[in-house]
């Protein structure tokens, strides 16, 4: 055993990449779930992603249309979602189940000829000043963009949610969509858009996966983050900073337990794999007793004249 | 100008014809995306359809329909029972897993006594392991009020870590070359779940499938008990005046569904699977969900669902290996028939009205 | 009880037909894989193999395959079903398909099946598996010399006997030549998760590793390795060569066609019989994939003299003398392993560090 080859500035720096896919899904889901809409398809919406940006990109040879191809693939499956929830009406979990199956075997369809090609490397992004710090600024200010532009958006979904009149009116609906409804906002409108934007990201953080992390495209390569991603809006109690901080916590955890193996330490992998979702379940008790509960109407449906 | 109109009763017509007319909207685009594929689109829905039915195999694939189906109604009615009561198990996976491995571990550490209590005893390790996943995600509810979707979910990747855990570990066969995975349990006389009827497909687990639909049909039309489920999940607000005490109701639900999805996990790995290995959950406690709706939440309506379920997986391989279909296609074709179903629902419950804006 | 007797009867009936009549016509081979054949590793280079009988044969073959089967009680159906459509010759490429082969060639004497990397075999069914602890050996002769941190990273899926075997392998040739390489051994707990697999190497890497073996099957080790710089990687089960000549410097390649080519012939021609192949660089089965100009001449040379000697069976890798890792003697001076030992490893040589988990 020697815990003295684990260099905690690296393992920061990777557990921020690892914890970048997970972050940016679930800040979207964050964002669908504050409007009420609890949507269980965010798996399928990655996957989705990871391929529409993976095929993008290489045939464009810019992963920067790659990423933008990503949001926009997840989005458009979250259509199906917003058109099945609230304009069918339909419930949200047998819908959410739905999108993700049909998600991981419509990405496998697209993804035939997609297998075994290396796509076009992501440029990191040395930001100016920072990067120059030594040592700490070479680890942590050298990512690629979209991990900074995770936790910008972060910054950006807590300010809108907190300062905004339309972050008022978002957790508005979804705390009582029929009071919102009354004081005359259009409820299914904000959720569509809310659900829709909880797609892009979940596009962007699956592209994350696959042009970024791995590089590389395989059937069923998101491998569960989307459940994580669920699990980790639970956890950060609905609040965007503390999204960000479980994201780095659950990354953490994997980057963790390989790095104690790789120093010699045995550990009890499985049971350390255990431990995240034990937690939030942890987490959703003590909540119960807080204030800041689920947003109240979370996964009902609306219509108006009930 | 396209209006919802909220029926004042649900429509009994509607909610017999919307499931069919899903099944017809899926083999259509279905068809569609078979034919994108380059295939026969007739061909293929042919093949998934019919060939296990009717085909010239028919003999074997309908035994085996019974096979895939059951462990998808047992858990399905469960789950329906919950949902009728606005109560969502979403993890059945988990409660599933955790019943296959408590009936193995008593199948394991009894090997090789013979007797004939050591599959009852397995029946019952089997529904309390499934019994007290499902506990946890109640009992928080009850006692907390923490929502029961995200602990039932969580619950599932929990135990799919024990599960390849006691794979690699405690339960591998010593025989096993080393290799994950435990004794197969169909070399175990006593504990093997096997066919009540020869080559019929019917084993204990059909039978407990059929019982289970009963049980609910009586337990919802007949009983206080399935009275008040309905109730509450149809107005809840009505159901406390009626006395209906949420807590007990929870317990109710997901203990049961727990129990009888733990059921199916048991007679699964005591028959067809045979053995604990890490990838022993084969997605049932998910597809469940999506039979338990596709049955609109009524025990014969699952019965049905989880038989047309079966059909698509069984009709699905044989289109793999005789037409060449991707297996990814096959899902695709599977989230389509939930979607079409879950949209068409909508005329069940509301009437749509076309009203011309304004007059000229 | 007429029925049961009806129905059996009804099956094996069905099972001689079948086979009897496809005899005449083209001969079908039907594949049943445990994973999508896009998974770009295990089960793609077993369809490459099942396409390499198509191509051989043409019109004389006719093969099908269902993917992604979940071994248990799919994997039986699947078989029956291939069975039952009139397969001469089946392939059940995953180790958990033992049980379901063995029960299903019970019903259908007829048909030849061959199963992969298992050990129950009966009169019509064969197993076959590859030797990639040859492959590992000279993947460790290319570490051993090739680090300069002496620091060797190694990726395993799970802890079980083919893994283990391989690590073992690399061990001894890198400690052959250079005494002072040392192992970190990393477990990812799946086959298949590249995220995972690309994290389990980013830690290898940042903690000193400066070559990496990797026993999964995607590519994400590659690409953090090339990230990372200085480091050099192996290509498994495919040959990754759009990471050559850096970080890729050769690889194992699982190549499967030559012996599906053979038993696809055995059985046209009516010679087929049960065995128990366990094949390795000599009969094509490992493939040692070509070694870039990355790595020294004289190094490449090394391991290419190895990977023949090994092939015209002149050195074994696990000779003598060998301790296990508790300095208990395995094999005495100029003793080499016997397969049974092999098949079933469940210890680390002495040098290895840390413990195998269970």
């Amino acid at each position: 055993m020697d815990l003295s080859a684990i260099n905690p500035i690296l393992l920061l720096a990777s557990l921020m990449v690892a914890a970048t896919p997970i972050l940016l899904a679930a800040t979207g889901e964050l964002i669908a779930e504050k409007a009420g809409v609890l949507n269980l398809g965010v798996e399928g919406m990655m996957i989705f992603g990871a391929i529409c940006g993976f095929a993008t990109a290489v045939e464009t040879g810019s992963p920067w249309l790659g990423f933008l191809a990503a949001s926009v693939g997840g989005a458009v499956l979250s259509l199906l979602f917003v058109i099945l929830t609230q304009l069918a009406l339909a419930n949200q979990v047998a819908s959410g189940l739905a999108l993700t199956l049909f998600g991981l075997g419509l990405s496998a369809l697209l993804g035939q000829g997609y297998v075994g090609v290396k796509p076009p490397p992501t440029p990191d992004l040395h930001i100016p000043g920072l990067s120059q710090i030594p040592f700490v600024g070479e680890i942590l200010f050298t990512h690629d963009v979209v991990l900074y532009f995770s936790i910008v958006l972060v910054a950006l979904v807590w300010l809108f949610l907190r300062s905004t009149r339309a972050g008022l009116i978002l957790r508005a609906v979804g705390e009582n969509h029929d009071a919102a409804h009354a004081l005359g906002y259009k409820v299914v409108l904000i959720r569509s858009l809310a659900i829709v934007f909880g797609g892009a990201c979940a596009g962007l953080g699956g592209a994350y996966i696959s042009l970024v992390r791995v590089p590389q495209w395989t059937e069923g390569m998101t491998a569960g983050v989307g459940w994580i991603a669920l699990a980790l809006v639970v956890f950060a109690s609905w609040r965007p900073w503390r999204v960000l901080i479980g994201a780095y916590l659950f990354g953490g955890i994997t980057v963790l337990q390989l790095n104690l193996q790789a120093a010699g330490v045995a550990i009890p992998v499985e049971y350390l794999a255990m431990s995240p979702y034990i937690i939030t379940i942890v987490v959703l008790v003590l909540l119960s007793r807080d204030k800041a509960r689920a947003p109240a109407a979370l996964g009902r449906i609306f219509h108006a004249s009930s | 100008m396209i209006k919802l109109e909220r029926r004042r009763q649900p429509s009994q017509a509607w909610s017999y014809a919307t499931p069919a007319l899903a099944v017809v909207a899926t083999m259509f685009f279905g068809g569609l995306l078979f034919a994108a594929l380059g295939k026969n689109p007739v061909e293929a829905i042919r093949t998934i359809f019919w060939e296990p039915l009717f085909g010239e195999f028919a003999f074997y694939y309908r035994p085996q329909l019974l096979v895939k189906g059951a462990p998808l109604v047992l858990i399905a009615i469960g789950l329906s029972l919950g949902f009728r009561a606005g109560i969502w198990n979403i993890g059945a996976e988990g409660q599933y897993i955790m019943g296959a491995l408590a009936s193995a571990g008593v199948a394991l550490a009894l090997y090789p006594l013979e007797a004939w209590w050591i599959f009852p005893a397995m029946i019952i390790a089997g529904a309390l392991g499934g019994f007290i996943w499902g506990m946890i995600p109640a009992i928080l509810k009850a006692r907390f009020g923490t929502n029961e979707i995200l602990v039932s979910l969580m619950l599932v990747y929990v135990a799919e870590q024990f599960l390849a855990s006691m794979s690699l570990g405690l339960m591998k066969n010593p025989e096993g070359m080393g290799f994950p995975g435990s004794r197969n349990l169909q070399q175990y006389p006593s504990a093997f779940n096997s066919e009540v009827i020869t080559n019929s497909g019917i084993h204990y687990g059909v039978v407990a499938a059929l019982i289970a639909v009963i049980f609910a049909y009586v337990l919802l039309s007949r009983h206080m008990l399935g009275f008040q489920i309905r109730l509450t999940g149809e107005a809840p607000r009505a159901a406390r005046f009626a006395g209906v005490e949420p807590a007990r109701l929870i317990l109710f639900c997901l203990g049961v569904s727990g129990a009888l999805a733990g059921l199916a996990g048991m007679f699964e790995v005591s028959g067809p699977s045979g053995q604990v290995s890490i990838d022993f959950n084969a997605g049932y406690g998910f597809t469940a969900i999506i039979v338990a709706f596709l049955g609109r939440l009524h025990p014969v309506g699952i019965l049905l669902a989880g038989a047309l379920m079966a059909l698509t997986y069984i009709g699905g391989e044989i289109a793999q290996g005789n037409l060449g279909l991707p297996s990814a296609a096959i899902q695709v074709f599977q989230g389509m028939l939930l979607f079409f179903l879950l949209a068409l629902d909508l005329l069940t419950n509301f009437r749509i009205r076309f009203a011309v804006r304004g007059t000229a | 009880m007429n029925r049961r007797s009806l129905l059996t009867s009804a099956i094996v009936a069905f099972g001689l037909a079948a086979g009897g009549a496809a005899a005449q016509d083209k001969t079908k081979v039907g594949f049943i894989y445990v994973g999508p054949v896009g998974d770009g590793g295990w089960t793609y280079e077993h369809n490459v193999g099942r396409l390499a009988i198509e191509e051989e044969f043409g019109d004389a073959v006719e093969t099908t395959y269902v993917e992604s089967v979940a071994e248990g009680p799919d994997a039986e159906r699947v078989l029956t079903q291939m069975a039952l459509g009139g397969a001469d010759l089946i392939f059940t490429t995953s180790f958990g398909f033992m049980d379901p082969t063995i029960n299903v060639a019970k019903k259908f004497p007829d048909v030849k099946f061959e199963h992969a990397t298992g050990y129950k075999r009966a009169d019509n069914v064969s197993t076959y598996s590859a030797r990639f602890y040859e492959g590992r050996a000279v993947q460790g002769t290319i570490a051993g010399e090739m680090t300069e941190s002496n620091i060797v990273g190694y990726i395993g899926s799970y802890p079980i006997p083919e893994v283990i075997r391989g690590i073992n392998a690399a061990f001894l040739a890198a400690r052959a030549v250079n005494p002072d390489v040392e192992f970190k051994i990393v477990w990812a707990y799946t086959w298949f998760d590249p995220a995972k697999e690309a994290d389990a190497a980013k830690v290898l890497i940042e903690q000193g590793a400066d070559v990496i073996l990797q026993h999964t099957d995607s590519t994400a080790p590659q690409a953090a390795a090339q990230a990372a710089g200085n480091v050099i990687t192996f290509g498994q089960a495919s040959d990754m060569s759009e990471y050559a000549p850096r970080p890729r410097v050769s690889s194992i390649i699982d190549n499967w066609a030559p012996y599906y080519i053979e038993r696809t012939k055995a059985v046209m021609d009516g010679t087929w019989e049960s065995s128990d192949v366990w094949h390795g660089i000599n009969e094509g089965m490992v493939g040692i994939g070509e070694i870039s100009d990355a790595v020294p001449a004289e190094v490449k040379e090394k391991a290419l003299a190895l990977k023949d000697s090994i092939a015209a069976g002149e050195t074994h890798p696990f000779t003598g003398p060998i301790n296990k890792q508790d300095g208990s003697v395995w094999l005495e001076d100029g003793e080499t392993a016997d397969d049974g030992t092999l098949l079933g490893m469940n210890f680390y040589v002495e040098g290895i560090e840390g413990s195998i988990p269970n």
